[in-house]
């Protein structure tokens, strides 16, 4: 006899067994092999290209008998010789600095637009032309323009930041709100949500881990932009110093050391943004990956 | 003294039946509705309700069910508030509904479970305007009540199918409806997660007392679940009859009377896939 209330409880706790296991797991397998050991090839497979490479680099110079570019021994007593000048610390401030203000308005500025956007199709119909036309043209190209309008200053760079990062972080925030999951909406309308709850407790949070991702790439571009910014519009920064390095003395080993620390800091940028799609608030929209 | 005795009696039933004839006013009254869509083709129209009258009583469990694509969640649609009929109304509570509604909560075929807020925000969501006291202490009882203690601050990717239907279940208890609109709320789950969900789900709704209209095309659960089961018909789709359900709770899925009442509904549902033109079960 089977009666309905009766089905055993041992549904329920198998159901539970199975899933009281956290699914997070699924990402530690990049860095534990099969059987759970660490997986030192991960992490000896990039060291050893990354010494092969500067082995290559090194014996390409002495080779060639090229006395301009540097070696990598000769790039590393350049960043030395910054750090002990004071610069190295002096420039990466004043390109970070330039990248959190161009960078901060975008986020201040784009998500807001891109979720009214995305939300309102008639503004998005009004507007989305004029963003398309904007989008494609490079910042490098609006320095004339900055330079003409802010002069050499900080305000420069900055505007040009600013025009690089909003594009990516408005047209994500765009897409998340139209792509938006419609039983969301649906079950926020049932609740009763007022206007501002909407926005704030659900087209934001089912936006979110878009528009992370949009600020990813944006503070990607932000950090290839600044450079470019510094060669021409202002004297300090990373981009300065790699134009100045050249001018003055064809200090190569100086240009060298400026585009490694470029690098770097670019690494560790991305790194940064890339915790930010680690908080459980947004973790369900990368759960596939 | 012996007639006097009967004259107070009489008033007093009298009352009593006025008052019982008051409380039966339907809790939920669909009148004539009818919903059109609009075709593939300019000027080409679908007929998907047509003219479809039911009631559903205060605290009365009742499943719509019928061939799949024949309306019945669009029928639910128009009952919640998320779609309009193109002609006839649906009075919930004596008013005409309007849109979707608090005191009426949805639990969707889809999950609308919030992936960014863990469990026990997910079912706190309703409660956003009373104390945080009170809120703690409805969220822990209801989380009790759908069997997830232990998972508050687990987040629904963390889940299985069928704690995320209890979650949802959770949510709409939550926000205290006098209704709950379930549309194949256990449609994706495995049959013994689904066998489990509808033995709670009666529970539950002996202990709370909702109203709950449920949409689903499994005949079995209907028949599981239902104090009353409705038979859509093809589209356009009507009430093509109307069954009781009056057996005994917790039922017996093998009794006699349980069988009858299921192959009731499937003969019904039989005969009018003979006559339709398509087969679209």
């Amino acid at each position: 006899m089977r009666a309905i209330d009766d089905v055993s409880g041992a549904a329920v706790s198998e159901e539970k067994l199975v899933s009281a296991k956290p699914l997070r797991e699924t990402r530690a397998h990049t860095r534990t092999s099969a059987r759970g050991a660490p997986d030192w090839l991960s992490f000896a497979l990039p060291l050893t290209v990354a010494g092969f490479f500067l082995v290559l680099w090194h014996l390409g110079v002495r080779l060639s008998g090229s006395d301009l570019f540097p070696t990598p021994a000769e790039v590393a007593r350049g960043v030395i010789e910054l750090a002990q000048r004071g610069l190295l610390l002096k420039y990466i401030v004043a390109s970070l600095f330039r990248v959190s203000w161009g960078f901060a308005l975008a986020v201040m500025i784009g998500v807001p637009l891109g979720l009214m956007l995305g939300w309102y199709a008639r503004a998005f119909q009004a507007l989305n032309p004029l963003i398309q036309i904007f989008r494609p043209i490079s910042p490098i190209a609006w320095i004339p323009l900055a330079i003409l309008w802010f002069g050499v200053t900080d305000m420069a760079p900055i505007f040009l930041i600013f025009l690089a990062s909003v594009f990516p972080i408005t047209v994500s925030a765009i897409a998340a709100v139209q792509n938006m999951q419609p039983v969301y909406l649906r079950a926020a309308r049932n609740f009763g949500l007022s206007r501002g709850e909407l926005f704030r407790q659900v087209i934001l949070r089912a936006s979110l881990p878009q528009i992370i991702t949009g600020i990813r790439i944006a503070l990607g571009v932000a950090w290839l932009v600044v450079v470019a910014a510094e060669m021409i519009a202002v004297n300090s920064g990373l981009g300065y110093l790699i134009i100045d390095a050249r001018n003055a003395g064809k200090r190569y080993d100086l240009v060298v050391a400026g585009m490694v620390m470029i690098g770097l800091i670019g690494l560790m940028l991305d790194l940064l943004v890339r915790q930010l799609e680690k908080f459980d608030e947004v973790r369900w929209g990368y759960s596939n990956r | 003294m012996f007639d006097v005795r009967c004259w107070v009696f009489d008033v007093c039933f009298s009352i009593f039946s006025l008052s019982d004839s008051v409380m039966s006013e339907p809790a939920i009254s669909i009148r004539n509705c009818s919903v059109t869509f609009p075709g593939q083709r300019p000027g080409e129209s679908i007929d998907v309700l047509q003219d479809v009258s039911a009631n559903v009583a205060t605290g009365e469990f009742v499943c719509l069910v019928g061939p799949s694509g024949c309306g019945k969640s669009t029928l639910l649609n128009v009952v919640g508030g998320f779609l309009e009929a193109t002609s006839g109304e649906v009075l919930v509570e004596g008013q005409p509904v309007r849109g979707p509604d608090p005191r009426r909560i949805f639990v969707f075929q889809e999950n609308g479970v919030f992936p960014w807020l863990n469990v026990q925000e997910n079912i706190a969501f309703g409660l956003r305007r009373r104390a945080a006291a009170e809120r703690t202490q409805i969220v822990a009882h209801y989380t009790t009540m759908v069997g997830l203690t232990g998972f508050e601050a687990a987040y629904p990717r963390e889940l299985s199918g069928g704690m995320r239907q209890r979650v949802e279940i959770a949510r709409a208890l939550a926000a205290n409806p006098d209704i709950i609109y379930m549309d194949e709320p256990f449609g994706a789950l495995d049959f013994i997660t689904r066998l489990k969900m509808r033995a709670d789900l009666v529970r539950i709704w002996q202990s709370e007392k909702k109203t709950i209209l449920f949409v689903t095309h499994d005949i079995e659960e209907a028949v599981q679940l239902a104090d009353r089961v409705l038979i859509m018909s093809q589209r356009p789709a009507t009430i093509q009859e109307v069954v009781e359900i009056d057996l005994p709770r917790p039922r017996d899925l093998d009794s006699p009377g349980y069988l009858e009442k299921r192959d009731q509904i499937f003969r019904v549902m039989g005969m009018s896939l003979r006559v339709g033109e398509t087969s679209g079960v």
